[in-house]
């Protein structure tokens, strides 16, 4: 439903702005443009695309979720200090960690919304806030669509920006987490 | 930094299979069954990536996006953000193929390997669809006592768009 006024807002916006700067019928030209470029995109994506989702698939069958669910528990137990005792909620934690830094959002949502409702049983708030603000800020590894859309525009190196994409995510989930402290103590 | 981008994919993908196979999983299944999903993943996205594409070409088309762009230059050069970034950063938390579509068509027009093509790029790959996320935690209950993660996650977003520039900037200038 959200989407559906976005979308309303948008249209509504070019209608009127290109009736007020007299662009109206380069408006009326861009809708088919739109909608061809949107196919020649995924066009131009689709490989790169299949080539990653195989890719990440493999990383999967070769243990690389499991192994960096271990190497990064010692790290969740301090981000959920109050979970930590809890295993059932930190093994679900750690899935839903690993699945988005492998760009798995079919799996990380089922372990993110199992811990989420772990956490809130057990009245760990803190935690629970926490996990929702990690989720919301990316941190995915090898962030390939946008790789494969440098790609199709004639780009050589893709992935040369990997580094930088690294550690503005970093960055940013510091800053959500470091505002969700903020505001929990506060209110204390 | 070149010879890390260049061995970054196909070494990954060569330390995978290996290990995959020293553990005697089938590869191959994996490989085509990931391929398959990943096509099943692009018939999904493909109907609102083109309606979001539209929307945003129209909007380019109206002027629309020119005049907010040069409506919010000013504070977006102080924060050292590219003006032309704008439409990215207004519908990332709301919508990941409108986000697409507007990091595409800024990535088509000024080249991947532009100021603004690597920062709509960073932007891209390192926000979430934040709104689409919370709706999905927030939603399956217990939403009141965890209201602070919602600013918070805002943050984390204006937060990303600001490091997505510095850190382009860091890297290429």
């Amino acid at each position: 439903m959200a989407l559906a006024v976005i979308w309303t807002v948008l249209i509504l916006v070019s209608v009127l702005c290109g009736l007020v700067n007299g662009t109206i019928s380069q408006v009326a030209a861009a809708m088919t443009d739109g909608a061809a470029a949107a196919v020649q995109l995924c066009l131009g994506i689709c490989g790169a695309t299949c080539l990653w989702s195989g890719f990440i698939n493999l990383m999967r069958a070769a243990g690389f979720l499991e192994k960096l669910s271990r190497a990064l528990r010692p790290f969740l137990h301090r981000l959920f200090p109050q979970s930590a005792g809890d295993p059932e909620t930190m093994e679900a934690v750690s899935a839903n960690f690993s699945a988005n830094l492998l760009g798995l959002g079919n799996a990380a949502t089922p372990a993110g919304v199992l811990a989420a409702g772990r956490m809130e049983r057990a009245g760990h708030t803190r935690d629970l806030a926490a996990l929702v603000v990690l989720n919301s800020a990316s941190i995915q590894l090898i962030p390939t669509t946008v790789a494969a859309v440098r790609a199709a525009n004639g780009c050589q190196t893709p992935f040369d920006l990997l580094p930088a994409v690294w550690i503005t995510s970093l960055l940013s989930c510091s800053a959500g987490l470091l505002t969700l402290r903020l505001l929990t103590v506060r209110r204390r | 930094m070149e010879l890390f981008s260049a061995l970054f994919a196909p070494g990954l993908v060569c330390l995978a299979a290996v290990c995959a196979l020293c553990r005697r999983a089938d590869i191959y299944a994996a490989l085509t069954g990931g391929a398959a999903d990943g096509l099943k993943l692009m018939a999904r996205i493909f109907p609102s990536l083109l309606m979001m594409l539209t929307a945003v070409y129209m909007l380019r088309a109206s002027g629309a996006l020119d005049a907010l762009t040069a409506f919010l230059a000013p504070v977006l050069k102080a924060l050292g953000i590219p003006p032309q970034t704008v439409s990215i950063m207004l519908i990332r938390p709301l919508s990941g193929s409108g986000a697409l579509a507007a990091g595409t068509e800024l990535i088509a027009a000024y080249g991947p390997d532009s100021l603004i093509g690597r920062t709509a790029a960073v932007m891209l790959g390192s926000t979430e669809t934040t709104f689409y996320v919370l709706a999905v935690y927030l939603g399956a209950g217990g939403a009141k006592k965890v209201r602070a993660a919602i600013p918070a996650a805002i943050a984390a977003d204006l937060a990303g768009f600001t490091a997505a520039a510095l850190a382009v900037r860091l890297f290429w200038r």
